[in-house]
């Protein structure tokens, strides 16, 4: 039904900017990652691995990524804990009220990142609003000290981020569960409970997969929050590509942490939609 | 619904957990309004003193007002970007088949899951290998580039469930596709190509990552943010975030109107987005 020239039309000018602007950046990197750079600081197209090896043999470098990786599961476990069971909620016990649940959930994500990251080192500062709190109530003498700048504050403020984020395609699929089989599962003598970890939980798998992935992926990368709160202790692995980008100058190291943080989220997509196929029922 | 209401758990915790969920999603933004008003700095509690002399601050603070101007400037020049490449993009993946289309789709997706700090660096070393100098230009191609994900997941989902018979009748009674596509397909796309619209803008509007690689003189107003966080921070950043906040709660109440108006019914937009990011495919 569409012409040649309509189909060239609305292919082509997307086609060559992604080109331009995603796939040649990505390939820079890659490139970026093989150079080096001169003791005078340039950056120097001399093709070696010797980045690669540098991060293998140096072990700042796995440990952060682990660190990294530790938290980012944190994150994604406590968004999922708390957004599971709303999600459950809304879908299936908020009644007439869901509607307007939904959109309180929609509601944060609207408030800048920095923001809300910004108001919870307000919150968790050794004179802050806890902690001042607390005094008030007369439940501690001193403040706690170890609230900010910790991991802690890192991965509270990333599990507040991400839960929206988690709590998404997960009520997203308890919705488009078919009530029928939910009622089916009770006809036929199952229990609520059996009701729930036999059909409900399985069916909404690909929800959960969809926001652990989001969670993860992104806590993963983040850099602000750890520099906002996190102190030394909190310290992630985009924090040492900045440092590397900035100050320390060594661009074609950066581009080597990067380009593998690259592959670990296409190799992270990859294997959810692997799984995602496995589970989903059709 | 009403139905199968009995078969599914009923626990008494679900109420409580969704009502401690809640709490702890608008505790920051709560903390955040309500020390906008306190004389006595960002923290401290009971707030004491309570004030406008911080909006008074704000108001008559030039470098804020120049840097919202500039994120105002940006997401508008982002905007326009993202809907100029996104729609064909959608129309692309829709209607169209060539080459490397499932590699096209991946890469206009990727920007949506993955860390802003890749999609700025990246464009960092292409800027620099371009020889281009960092500026407010170079942070609307960030941008729109990364945010034609947006458009085009809207716009493909707002084409799947298009009739396709009225682009044929109109073909058919002689109108040709650039009237068509102007007269028919366009106006059918008016909703989800809003809610892209609106969604971009305030994306753009609290977007850091990207921007903190690709920033040259002038800030936008999350980075002028970030740069007095570093300096010591005064409610002065409350005030201005609370005056954000109730702006894109503006638009979110008109872009929720208009899908209910719309559709009768109220929309999984952001879930939809979550699920295409993790995705992929549709």
């Amino acid at each position: 039904m569409f012409s040649r020239a309509y189909r060239a039309a609305v292919t082509i000018p997307p086609v060559v900017w992604v080109a331009l602007f995603l796939l040649t950046p990505y390939a820079l990197m890659f490139a970026y990652s093989f150079w080096s750079v001169s003791p005078a600081q340039a950056v120097v197209h001399d093709w070696n691995l010797n980045n690669y090896r540098e991060l293998t043999v140096k072990g700042v470098y796995s440990q952060t990524l682990f660190r990294s990786m530790w938290i980012a599961a944190r994150v994604t476990f406590l968004a999922l804990l708390l957004g599971y069971p709303l999600a459950y909620y809304l879908s299936f016990r908020a009644g007439r009220r869901k509607d307007l649940l939904y959109q309180l959930v929609i509601i944060p994500l609207w408030v800048s990142y920095l923001v809300r990251a910004y108001a919870w080192k307000t919150i968790l500062g050794s004179d802050g609003v806890l902690n001042t709190l607390l005094q008030f109530l007369h439940l501690t003498q001193h403040p706690l000290e170890s609230l900010l700048y910790s991991p802690f504050a890192v991965v509270l403020t990333l599990t507040h981020i991400y839960t929206p984020f988690a709590f998404l395609p997960i009520y997203a699929s308890l919705e488009h569960i078919p009530r029928h089989l939910v009622e089916a599962s009770h006809d036929l003598g199952a229990s609520p409970f059996h009701t729930f970890w036999r059909v409900i939980f399985p069916l909404s798998m690909p929800g959960v997969l969809a926001g652990a992935t989001f969670a993860f992926v992104l806590s993963l990368g983040d850099f602000l929050a750890p520099l906002l709160l996190g102190g030394p202790s909190g310290i992630m692995i985009s924090n040492i590509v900045v440092s590397l980008f900035g100050a320390a100058y060594n661009w074609p190291l950066g581009a080597a942490i990067s380009l593998g943080m690259l592959l670990l989220v296409v190799g992270l997509l990859f294997m959810s939609e692997r799984l995602e196929k496995r589970w989903s029922f059709s | 619904m009403t139905t199968a209401a009995p078969t599914v758990p009923r626990s008494r915790w679900l109420p409580w957990h969704a009502t401690a969920v809640f709490a702890f999603l608008y505790l920051p933004i709560a903390v955040l309004i309500i020390y906008s008003f306190n004389g006595e700095g960002v923290g401290g509690f009971p707030p004491h003193n309570l004030t406008l002399n911080w909006y008074r601050t704000l108001f008559a603070d030039g470098p804020i007002w120049d840097s919202v101007s500039n994120s105002l400037l940006v997401a508008l020049a982002a905007m326009l970007i993202s809907l100029v490449l996104g729609i064909p993009a959608a129309l692309a993946l829709d209607r169209a088949d060539f080459p490397g289309k499932a590699l096209f789709r991946r890469l206009v997706l990727l920007p949506l899951i993955l860390p802003g700090i890749i999609t700025g660096l990246s464009l960092l070393m292409l800027f620099r290998q371009a020889g281009m100098d960092l500026s407010l230009v170079t942070i609307v191609l960030g941008h729109g580039t990364a945010l034609i994900s947006v458009a085009t997941t809207e716009v493909f989902a707002g084409l799947q469930k298009l009739d396709r018979a009225q682009e044929e009748a109109s073909l058919d009674l002689g109108a040709n596709y650039w009237q068509t596509f102007w007269r028919v397909t366009l106006p059918n796309l008016r909703l989800p190509i809003i809610g892209a619209a609106l969604l971009i803008f305030t994306l753009s509007m609290d977007e850091i990552a990207v921007s903190f690689f690709l920033i040259g003189r002038d800030n936008t107003l999350p980075l002028e943010i970030w740069g007095r966080l570093r300096r010591g921070i005064t409610p002065e950043i409350n005030a201005v975030s609370t005056i954000i906040f109730l702006f894109s709660l503006i638009l979110i109440v008109i872009w929720y109107h208009l899908r209910v108006r719309a559709e009768k019914q109220p929309a999984l937009g952001a879930a939809e987005l979550v699920e295409a990011g993790t995705k992929g495919n549709e």
